[in-house]
């Protein structure tokens, strides 16, 4: 069941983001270094992704690889 | 999944989806805060030169895709409404301006680009979004604000720009 | 040979969820090479990604390892072969407002394993833009057979569960945590690899059975990444990985990475990784006699290891002239050698020595990816 409890808590968080107002410490218009491309987490997913292929084909951890965000936060 | 878990679950994620929905416009009467900036020109221009017409606030940056993409249609605004009394000024909020000038470049525009590197009108007007569009009346009032831009929504500013060209200064 | 490791094609899934704006339409074509351990691997791959009306995104992979294995386990146990995976993959991605909701399908197949994924995510950027939460679910399938024995057929179930949160903490620092759980039932092991026991009648001293497995597998990964805009034109990056799983595998995985660009059209970026682990609790590599436990494994991807990576890329951006479709263009080339030492695994090929005084063994692989990249 943990793994339930565990959607079931982020879930919770994911909606709690559409009501909050907090006041951002970096403005939209701030983000210039943030939305650079080299500031990505991920430039080029075809490479990164054979990687880690390379990797956990041959290693016995696996997992947590990914992160999603930063950026222009535009729109 | 458990039986106890699916419920809740699915409120939360319904909750969740319908509080993302975001936010397009507001209606304000209050005086648009003025400003006087550098233009690429290198000549000042403030908001209370343009009294009297109907005047859009654009603020962008060159890093910032869906400003990029938003140019061209307020390009093309621009040049329709400019003789009926349409005035416009996009804000770059960017540090410096070599990355600005190098897309202007390659994106030519006719309105005016004005340059506020230190950030002191996008906090004056609370830019929460980008690009963020701004539309002040006649009287120098701020009347609508569009934070974010979408492909198609310029027929809103067309809107309300054609609305308040028809008010009297 | 099941060589690749099932959980490996996961991974080709893209996964792209940055909410409020769909990443750019983009297709990349990549041949990679892969030569180490008596292993050579090559194969072209290829991803496309389109979005529409700036609220949906469509995706399609295609790869392909071509491999030509005369690897330690081969070679001591069976004889050099050929063989070719092919995987396929498909993508939706719909956005709205600053929710970003995404489907991934892949399918890999090669002459004695087939396995099939799908993949659900959801994504938000919430407090002013600056957190992104991503909740994802992948499922899998896979099918497992035997070359040369028509009445094997077994299966592998595979849940994970995983969530991502990244944080923008100042205007030149973004940091990311990310948790995953992974779940496998069914036929772990391999159909054809060998465990081995002290023979005292074989000619050798040692002889070989069939490794045995449990059932089920649960891993859990935690990592922590933060990447950080310099003072000038360049990017330094850190990771940290925790591993555990219920075969009491032990992984710590630590990298660090610097971009910089050069100029307007290069970016050079080097990186150096390191990843530790210790042995499945019922590993061995040489069992005192036949039959020793209820479960036994030889696999060095489970023995007590450590590999040492450092890597550099070279990236080309440029306008093409001739593909006027194309907004902007790059050529990329990356390398890296990694170094794979075994603390209890033996290389066999050294005869002749009392069994379990075989030096341990070590090799260096090298991998390389060329590819070309269009935005339209």
């Amino acid at each position: 069941m943990r793994p339930a409890r565990l959607v079931l808590a982020a879930l919770a968080l994911l909606a709690t983001g559409g009501c909050s107002r907090v006041e951002p410490w970096v403005k939209p218009y701030e983000r210039e270094n943030l939305a650079d491309p080299i500031m990505s987490w991920d430039r080029d997913p075809i490479s990164s992704s054979y990687m880690l292929h390379v990797y956990e084909s041959r290693e016995g951890a696996r997992g947590a690889a990914g992160a999603a965000g930063g950026g222009c936060g535009c729109n | 999944m458990n039986r106890m878990y699916s419920f809740p679950t699915a409120l939360v994620a319904a909750a969740m989806v319908a509080l993302a929905w975001p936010v397009l416009a507001s209606d304000a009467t209050a005086p648009a805060p003025a400003f006087t900036l550098t233009s690429r020109a290198g000549k000042p221009v403030s908001l209370a030169d343009l009294k009297g017409q109907v005047v859009m606030i654009n603020f962008w940056a060159s890093w910032c895709g869906p400003c990029r993409q938003e140019f061209p249609a307020l390009d093309e605004m621009y040049r329709k409404y400019k003789p009926m009394g349409f005035e416009m000024v996009a804000i770059n909020v960017e540090s410096e301006k070599a990355d600005a000038e190098r897309f202007l470049g390659a994106t030519p525009v006719s309105f005016q680009i004005l340059f506020d590197p230190d950030n002191k009108v996008s906090g004056s007007y609370g830019v929460s979004a980008m690009p963020t569009t701004f539309l002040v009346d006649r009287q120098g009032r701020l009347r609508w604000q569009h934070r974010a831009y979408k492909p198609g929504d310029e027929a809103a500013y067309i809107e309300q720009i054609r609305a308040m060209l028809r008010e009297k200064s | 040979m099941q060589l690749i490791r099932r959980i490996a094609l996961l991974v080709l899934l893209p996964f792209a969820a940055v909410a409020g704006v769909l990443p750019d339409d983009r297709a990349d074509l990549m041949y990679h090479y892969y030569d180490g351990g008596g292993v050579t691997i090559d194969g072209p791959s290829l991803l496309v990604r389109k979005k529409f009306a700036e609220k949906y995104a469509v995706d399609a992979s295609y790869y392909v390892d071509m491999v030509s294995s005369a690897s330690i386990d081969v070679i001591t146990t069976a004889s050099p072969y050929k063989e070719e995976r092919t995987q396929y993959g498909v993508g939706f991605e719909y956005l709205r407002g600053k929710v970003t909701y995404t489907a991934n399908f892949s399918n890999s197949s090669e002459n004695d394993y087939t396995a099939d994924t799908a993949s659900l995510a959801i994504s938000q950027d919430m407090f002013g833009d600056l957190t992104t939460v991503s909740l994802y679910f992948t499922r899998g399938w896979d099918d497992v057979t035997r070359r040369g024995d028509a009445t094997f057929a077994e299966k592998v179930d595979r849940r994970i569960y995983g969530v991502d949160v990244s944080q923008i903490a100042t205007k030149k620092l973004i940091v990311g945590l990310s948790f995953e759980t992974i779940t496998e039932e069914g036929f772990l092991n391999n159909p054809y690899r060998q465990v081995r026991f002290v023979d005292p009648d074989a000619a050798l001293g040692y002889s070989y059975e069939p490794e045995r497995y449990p059932g089920t597998r649960t891993g859990n990964a935690l990592a922590i990444r933060g990447r950080w805009y310099l003072p000038y034109r360049a990017a330094i990056e850190g990771d940290y990985r925790f591993y555990t799983d219920t075969w009491d595998i032990l992984g710590h995985t630590a990298e660090v990475s610097y971009t910089q660009p050069i100029f307007d059209e290069w970016t050079f970026d080097v990186h150096a990784r390191f990843y530790t682990q210790n042995s499945a609790e019922f590993y061995s590599d040489l069992y005192p006699r036949e039959n020793f436990q209820n479960f036994l494994a030889r696999d060095k991807e489970l023995a007590s290891m450590t590999s040492m990576t450092l890597g550099f890329g070279l990236a080309y951006e440029f306008k093409p002239g001739r593909l006027e479709f194309l907004d902007k263009a790059a050529l990329n080339f990356r390398f890296d050698r990694i170094h794979f030492d075994y603390d209890d695994f033996r290389d066999l090929r050294v005869t002749g020595v009392p069994p379990g005084s075989e030096p341990l063994y070590n090799f260096d692989a090298d991998v390389i990816r060329l590819f070309f990249s269009g935005w339209f």
